[in-house]
């Protein structure tokens, strides 16, 4: 799959996209980093240019939720984007334990699938909707 | 207020030749009474201290609306806000904290400080740190011609006060991983931009990695380009306690920061910043800050200066890459952002759109940081080269777990990114 991994905009880390590129490309799967402090623009114009099959959106700095919640709207705005996959995790929230309200909240707005620091869960996900995705079609 | 005395760097080294390593911490509180009260318990802490303000983010990245937004609701950020503040605000949170022995310097993170230049100076404060590449790379998009233009503009204001002080940040690019040839370089690179643009009092960092014998022999490398390449300059050199993943154990913890003490003594480095028992889990407390400072003290002083240490081609390294970035250009600034675009400097697992990406780092099985990929990093006839495959997902984690496994021991195996 094609796969676009990013950070948010106010979100400075980057081992944990690092990290995730590595994972991903283990697994044969095609990866464009966009880094550090990615506007929200930025990422809806390379989502666009790429049509990505998979969009994975890692934060820890704690914003991760509000910042999700307003970039998974501009997202799901494009016609073109409304359909394509795109999940969120790391540490969501400052108290960074506070499960359930959360997820909930970033499913009802439009992700696919939010996962905390469960590395196993999402690389289930990941493993099932490759199955999914037929090769060499988009 | 002007005058020698008044100096940072200078009282630093001063400080550091009669009493000791000097300690600071990183400390930062939006609200001025407390930002007072954990300025004057830094001073009275039982060591040899420097006094830190460190800024929030908003005004790192200057979005002044969102601090006033913040202190009209009385909502809490990550720092001081001193542009926010005001002069008279922060004046007065400063009247009496700041004596010939205790300097005090604001840290703040920005690839575009010439609002924070603008407002230090402003509430008579003087000494900083940073630098175009250590502020732009690692932390942010802002293009690298532009961080250099930004950064020249504010050297250059602040070298209108004739004791002003800046320190290099380049020596801790990512925290973690980075080879210490690069951190050397970049530091000195850093160090001859801030000359070039008017400072003349100029300290130099290094973040400590993986081996003690493998930062000793960085920072002797670091010591040795800064009495060669800014003989003009008064400088020292700063150690900061390791910046990757944490210990998460308060014994373990407090073993990393006393051994970057012992580092930052046997290497001659005058300051070191220090990291708190806290640091794996949330922002410290003021009583944290003076522990942390104090263990750090204490262990400075059971340390003594080390004969020279091993050379396993740091310096080298460091060197060619020094005078293959300084041979395209007189203009350092122009010099760096030339030397990215052709890979000459080339930082590991940095995703910034200007760095090349092509270099890898690995630890060896000694602990020692080396190069797996080089690029086109004109060390091919010096490089420390290990071969292998680049790294898995899993040895990244692995890596950057390194330190942490090796304080807390083996149980305490955790990952956490």
């Amino acid at each position: 799959m094609d796969i676009v991994v990013t950070s948010t905009s106010s979100d400075a880390h980057t081992w944990n996209l690092v990290y995730l590129q590595l994972l991903l490309e283990e697994s044969g799967h095609r990866v464009t980093n966009l880094g550090a402090c990615v506007p929200d623009a930025l990422l809806v114009r390379a989502a666009r240019e790429r049509r990505p099959d998979l969009i994975v959106i890692s934060s820890v700095n704690g914003h991760g939720r509000q910042d999700g919640l307003r970039v998974i709207e501009a997202l799901r705005a494009c016609p073109e984007l409304a359909g394509t996959p795109v999940v969120i995790g790391g540490k969501l929230d400052v108290a960074g334990g506070a499960e359930g309200g959360d997820a909930v909240d970033l499913i009802a707005a439009g992700f696919n699938g939010v996962f905390r620091d469960d590395i196993a869960e999402f690389r289930q996900y990941v493993a099932l909707l490759a199955q999914e995705h037929p090769v060499g079609v988009r | 207020m002007s005058g020698p005395e008044r100096s940072f760097g200078d009282t630093v080294v001063r400080l550091a030749a009669s009493h000791g390593l000097v300690v600071q911490p990183r400390m930062g509180f939006a609200d001025p009474r407390r930002m007072r009260r954990g300025l004057l318990a830094t001073r009275d802490a039982d060591a040899t201290t420097a006094g830190t303000v460190t800024l929030d983010s908003y005004t790192r990245v200057g979005d002044d609306a969102a601090v006033r937004r913040a202190l009209a609701r009385g909502e809490d950020l990550n720092g001081y806000p001193i542009v926010g503040h005001g002069p008279a605000v922060t004046a007065a949170m400063l009247d009496g904290v700041a004596t010939p022995d205790f300097p005090i310097q604001v840290r703040h993170g920005s690839a575009d400080p010439r609002h924070i230049i603008t407002a230090l100076l402003r509430a008579g404060l003087d000494a900083t740190e940073g630098g175009p590449v250590s502020y732009c790379l690692p932390y942010s998009r802002t293009p690298l011609r532009t961080a250099v233009d930004n950064w020249a503009r504010a050297c250059e204001r602040l070298a209108s006060s004739p004791t002003a002080h800046l320190e290099t940040f380049g020596g801790c690019m990512m925290g973690q991983l980075c080879p210490p040839a690069l951190l050397v370089a970049l530091s000195v690179l850093e160090g001859l931009f801030f000359r070039q643009h008017g400072l003349r009092s100029i300290s130099l960092s290094y973040a400590q990695q993986t081996s003690p014998a493998q930062d000793e022999e960085a920072v002797a490398a670091l010591t040795r380009l800064v009495a060669e390449l800014l003989p003009d300059v008064r400088s020292h050199v700063v150690i900061y306690t390791y910046m990757g993943v944490y210990p998460r154990t308060a014994a373990g913890a407090r073993r990393l920061l006393a051994e970057s003490a012992a580092l930052a003594v046997r290497a001659g480095a005058a300051r070191l910043i220090v990291k708190t028992t806290a640091e794996a889990f949330r922002i410290p407390t003021i009583a944290e800050n003076v522990a942390a400072l104090e263990l750090a003290g204490a262990a400075a002083a059971g340390a003594s200066p080390a004969a020279t240490a091993a050379d396993t081609g740091v310096y080298a390294q460091a060197r060619a890459m020094i005078d293959a970035v300084l041979e395209i250009s007189p203009d350092v600034g122009a010099a760096l952002v030339a030397g990215f675009e052709r890979g000459y400097l080339d930082v590991p697992y940095c995703l910034h759109p200007d760095n090349a990406g092509r270099t890898r780092g690995a630890l060896d099985t000694t602990g020692r940081l080396r190069w797996r990929r080089i690029g086109a990093l004109p060390i091919g006839d010096c490089a420390d080269r290990i071969t292998g495959e680049p790294m898995t997902s899993a040895e990244l984690i692995d890596a950057l777990s390194y330190v942490e496994r090796t304080y807390d021991g083996p149980d305490r195996r955790s990952v956490r990114l």
